[in-house]
């Protein structure tokens, strides 16, 4: 186990470095670019030339990638142009880093709290009016989009309503910080109105971002269930006549689950899609919102970090994901 | 094999479960109703192996799902009566025949991988059942969990406890299938097709083993299969079925000896003879059960009949008991209308 994680990681280097390298022409393929960015479109050619020297950009490509690699390798990235200016550009995905885990955390949670149970109870349920409203209302959830609906529950449920804040992290309000996960922080420092406050601004935005995981965690599960309940060994447990929460629990549920850790896993790696939509509606300050920001400016040294982060988010995840599944299922363990 | 203790009672003696006019009736919407089982009935003694034999679709294994209570809950209507003890188990709620499965009747199925949960050790799924029914701890239910593996024959018993179905080998799955079947000690025991999916040298294995448990138990076991091999070294009463039907019983040696359904004469001019002539063709019985007629007013087994005669096909043969014996035939084997040169069977094929 402990050999396969090491090469996994192993691997996980050369596919950040290749990844480095596709993304550092790309970025700069774009049309636009960080200088007109900068300086806007009635620049001088002097100003704009003065500026292209002073940040590297007239030199040939692969002189500018060679020493990004090199200062890369000591951890500096560049300084922002555009997101933050002046500011390290890994200092910037530090900062926002925390805001879009504690999202994620909330909209998987969400997706996967209501999206297991849901898609169990249709499918044992299966045909019955709540296993097909259920099914429509999943594929409304894949099929409406994210910033469509983001826009909808902040107009009823923030602005019609008032009972959720319109956007940000937290209120004006004196709260500690700790680890600059802002609920956790509330909790450790005992500052329960600035936790609450925290966790109110999520709901909106984590309910935006769970709807696609959540959609499509149910249907998984609920095919699952339901190929799982016709096995036989379903049928075994139940000519040893043991009690309905043993056979759905340890018997179909257990068995049901093993595609669905897969499904989680690739649904967490993908939630940053929507961060972007998502945080940029709620105006959220995470990694999502900080892309899109990052891209309207061509700050190329924060598109580059973030993304690269991402990658490795998501590489990351999927290790986690198999190492979860081994732990689940035997039959991968000793294989 | 030699003749069992037991053989002698079986003859005589309380039936253990008595199985009376059973018929189970598919009904999909929409579509005609089904007769998967029709008016079936059956016994079975303390210490007693009854075979119901027949091909797929025979309605061998819908029986014994009705039996225990199997069947899904929905697009299907069980009739009939299936005594066991002086209870009517088709009468019993969902939650009573639960309390029963796994304690008074244990079953074993066919494919032993695939019965088995992949994700759970051996040894959780057969102390499961003692938990469920005993009502011990995980912790103890294990030494006895270890005492049942010992008992059908799974080497180092300790280790297998905590391994999974697929580090087992065929044979040792189905050992343990048997175990877990075993645990309570059940008086009926249900065997379906219990060495189909298995190697030969296997099989004889385990059929050893299930012949032993009954003996030694004075289990009641109920036997069902297509291979009329398995019914010879185990059964002491075989009931042959046919579309949902008994259409023969009677006694191994009788049956074997002298068959009189030509679909059991047909079954046993199909199987591979060692003494047979070298070069001897096998007699396969033509058609399959798509060419069934209504049991209604006809014969099923008439248009596969190698001596149908006229009534065949126009008039429902009654179930004919005559002792041990029953038959449900117009133009039985060796009867007056029948061929006159028969294939010879007067063998019987014992292991």
């Amino acid at each position: 186990m402990l050999r396969f994680i090491v090469r996994r990681l192993l691997q996980m280097v050369g596919v950040l470095f290749v990844l480095s390298l596709l993304l550092f022409i790309w970025l700069r393929m774009l049309p636009g670019g960080t200088v007109s960015a900068i300086l806007g479109d009635r620049a001088t050619p002097e100003s704009r030339e003065r500026l292209t020297k002073a940040l590297g950009l007239d030199e040939p490509l692969y002189v500018q990638y060679w020493r990004y690699l090199k200062r890369a390798l000591t951890g500096n990235f560049g300084a922002s142009t555009g997101v933050v200016p002046g500011r390290d550009a890994f200092q910037i995905f530090i900062d926002r880093f925390p805001a879009t885990i504690e999202l994620s955390f909330f909209a998987i949670l969400i997706a996967i709290l209501l999206g297991i149970p849901l898609g169990y109870l249709a499918a044992r349920r299966r045909a019955s009016l709540f296993d097909n409203a259920s099914v429509i209302v999943s594929l409304i959830g894949v099929a409406v989009p994210v910033f469509f609906l983001a826009f909808l529950l902040k107009y009823f449920f923030a602005v019609k309503l008032g009972w959720l804040p319109v956007s940000g992290r937290q209120s004006n309000i004196d709260a500690t910080r700790v680890t600059n996960f802002f609920v956790l922080d509330g909790l450790m420092t005992r500052e329960w109105d600035a936790a609450w406050d925290a966790f109110k601004h999520l709901i909106l935005p984590a309910i935006t971002l769970s709807t696609i995981p959540f959609a499509v965690i149910f249907r998984i599960t609920r095919a699952s269930v339901l190929e799982v309940l016709d096995e036989d060994f379903v049928r075994t447990a139940e000519s040893k006549g043991l009690t309905n929460r043993i056979i759905r629990g340890r018997h179909v549920l257990r068995n049901a689950l093993l595609p669905v850790i897969t499904t989680v896993g690739l649904q967490v790696g993908g939630l940053l899609a929507g961060a972007i939509l998502t945080e940029s509606v709620f105006s959220f300050p995470g990694i999502g919102e900080a892309l899109a920001s990052a891209f309207s400016h061509r700050d190329y040294a924060v598109l580059q970090v973030l993304i690269m982060a991402s990658a490795a988010t998501f590489v990351i995840v999927n290790l986690i994901v198999d190492v979860l599944y081994a732990v689940v299922d035997p039959r991968v363990r000793t294989r | 094999m030699t003749t069992r203790a037991y053989a002698a009672d079986t003859r005589s003696g309380q039936a253990l479960l008595s199985v009376r006019d059973l018929s189970v009736v598919f009904q999909r919407h929409g579509e005609q109703p089904f007769a998967a089982v029709d008016g079936v009935s059956f016994e079975v003694r303390p210490g007693q192996t009854v075979g119901l034999v027949g091909e797929s679709g025979s309605g061998k294994s819908v029986t014994s799902l009705a039996i225990m209570g199997l069947l899904p809950a929905r697009g299907n209507r069980v009739t009939g009566v299936a005594d066991f003890d002086g209870t009517d188990l088709l009468k019993l709620s969902s939650g009573d025949m639960r309390d029963r499965r796994g304690k008074d009747l244990g079953m074993i199925f066919q494919d032993p991988l695939s019965s088995l949960n992949p994700v759970v050790p051996i040894g959780v799924q057969v102390t499961e059942v003692l938990e469920r029914h005993k009502g011990m701890s995980r912790k103890a239910a294990m030494p006895k969990a270890r005492e049942m593996l010992d008992k059908v024959g799974i080497p180092d018993p300790d280790r297998r406890l905590k391994d999974y179905p697929h580090q087992l080998s065929g044979g040792m799955r189905q050992r343990a299938l048997i175990a877990m079947a075993l645990a309570c000690e059940p008086r009926v025991l249900i065997a379906d097709e219990p060495t189909t999916a298995l190697d030969v040298t296997i099989q004889a294995q385990i059929l050893q083993l299930l012949g032993d448990l009954v003996r030694d138990s004075g289990t009641a076991l109920i036997m069902i299969t297509h291979d009329l091999g398995v019914v010879a070294g185990l059964c002491d009463e075989v009931n042959v079925m046919y579309g949902g039907r008994i259409v023969e019983r009677g006694l191994r040696h009788d049956l074997f000896a002298a068959p009189r359904h030509p679909y059991t004469h047909g079954l046993l001019g199909s199987i591979p003879r060692l003494d047979g002539q070298r070069g001897e063709p096998l007699i396969p019985i033509p058609g399959s059960v798509a060419d069934n007629l209504p049991w209604d007013h006809a014969c099923a087994f008439a248009p596969r009949c190698f001596q149908p005669i006229d009534v065949c096909r126009s008039q429902t043969p009654g179930f004919v008991e005559d002792g041990a014996s029953a038959l449900r035939c117009h133009n039985p084997v060796g009867s007056p209308h029948g061929h006159t040169a028969q294939p010879d069977h007067a063998e019987v094929n014992d292991q």
